[in-house]
């Protein structure tokens, strides 16, 4: 359900940004989602080849690069990657720990193919 | 050919929680984004809330339901603004929803919003409405592993209500390992053991929540 909802919203993103490129398809698509965010990539995968079918995105791929939970720590300075979404340093165990990354949901490009004949399709 | 965009999937609604944001800080209202799991209590921890408070601070109810108002028409028995937001089938609001809920509401006559979100532990916490602070409600019924199953919403609140503790001596669950747990994934998270059916803890829940509203008031 949740992966339906950003499913949703990053159909539109793409849907808007490829606007200007009308008869363009959208072929592939490049995705950076933190392992906080608690999206499971198989399951995006799949709401988007479900509602993005008869649009502009239909067949497109999701590159979906995983970034792991990063913190810091304030006590220590260590910069550590964590498994466990435990919020203490594990080095010195400080509690006072800032999200360096992890909580990503961020789409990065998007390649589009707009065939080979020059000028149809285009404004 | 590649464009590059780097961009915020959820963007567009970081954008209207904090146009809501504004609203509230503008009209002074302080507002609860209440989260937790179906079954947890949530509409009961209204309910014993808006007893305790109505008499002192003026509140206002957005009952969030995937498709039912079950739980707004209890949350309207007492007498209070209630505004019921049916998301047709999405697990969580989101701050568009919020936002077209507002319009029912007359500002000048509230101090407290209350916004019930659906029966969700993943999804809720992803998405802003522009609430002042996110509290969570979980049941020890739901069993003490949560906190490493859903960091996220342990992660974004500032209150965890564990409810349902007169239940505690009927059940296989850690309370110790629960709260150090909750803890470790979020250190400034205020935990509160309550249970709606006895009244025990609320007392704590009702002043931090007082103390907030008048914060945001002054
Ligand atoms: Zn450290």
């Amino acid at each position: 359900m949740h992966e339906l909802a950003i499913a949703q919203s990053l159909l539109e993103i793409v849907e808007q940004e490829a606007l200007p490129y009308s008869g363009a398809r959208v072929t592939r698509v490049k995705l950076l989602i933190g392992k906080l965010s608690g999206v499971v990539p198989d399951a995006l995968r799949f709401a988007f080849e479900v509602i993005s079918q008869g649009g502009i995105a239909e067949g497109a791929s999701l590159d979906i690069q995983e970034v792991p939970l990063r913190l810091r720590c304030h006590q220590c300075g260590e910069v550590f990657v964590v498994d466990d979404p435990f919020m203490t340093c594990p080095r010195c165990e400080g509690p006072e720990v800032e999200m360096v990354s992890g909580r990503e949901l961020e789409i990065r490009s998007m390649e589009i193919d707009d065939g080979d004949q020059a000028g149809q399709g285009h404004p | 050919m590649e464009i590059k965009l780097v961009k915020d999937i959820l963007e567009a609604n970081e954008v209207i929680a904090s146009q809501n944001r504004r609203l509230f800080a503008d009209e002074g209202v302080y507002v609860v984004n209440l989260m937790g799991s179906p079954g947890a209590g949530k509409t009961t921890l209204l309910e014993r809330t808006i007893e305790h408070i109505k008499d002192r601070k003026r509140i206002a109810v957005i009952e969030g339901d995937i498709a039912t108002s079950r739980d707004a028409q209890r949350v309207a028995a007492y007498a209070i603004p209630t505004v019921q937001i049916n998301t047709g089938g999405a697990c969580h609001l989101d701050g568009n929803m919020v936002r077209e809920g507002l319009r029912e509401l007359d500002f000048d006559k509230i101090d407290l919003l209350l916004v019930e979100n659906v029966g969700n532990l993943v999804c809720p916490a992803e998405f802003k409405i522009g609430e002042d602070d996110k509290v969570m409600l979980i049941s020890v019924t739901e069993g003490d592993d949560k906190p490493l199953k859903y960091p996220l919403m342990f992660q974004v609140s500032s209150v965890l209500l564990l409810n349902k503790i007169d239940l505690l001596s009927y059940l296989d669950f850690d309370l110790e390992r629960f709260r150090s747990d909750a803890l470790k994934v979020n250190p400034h998270l205020e935990v509160m053991a309550i249970s709606c059916n006895t009244g025990e803890g609320l007392d704590n829940w009702f002043r931090w929540l007082e103390e907030r509203v008048n914060k945001k008031g002054t």
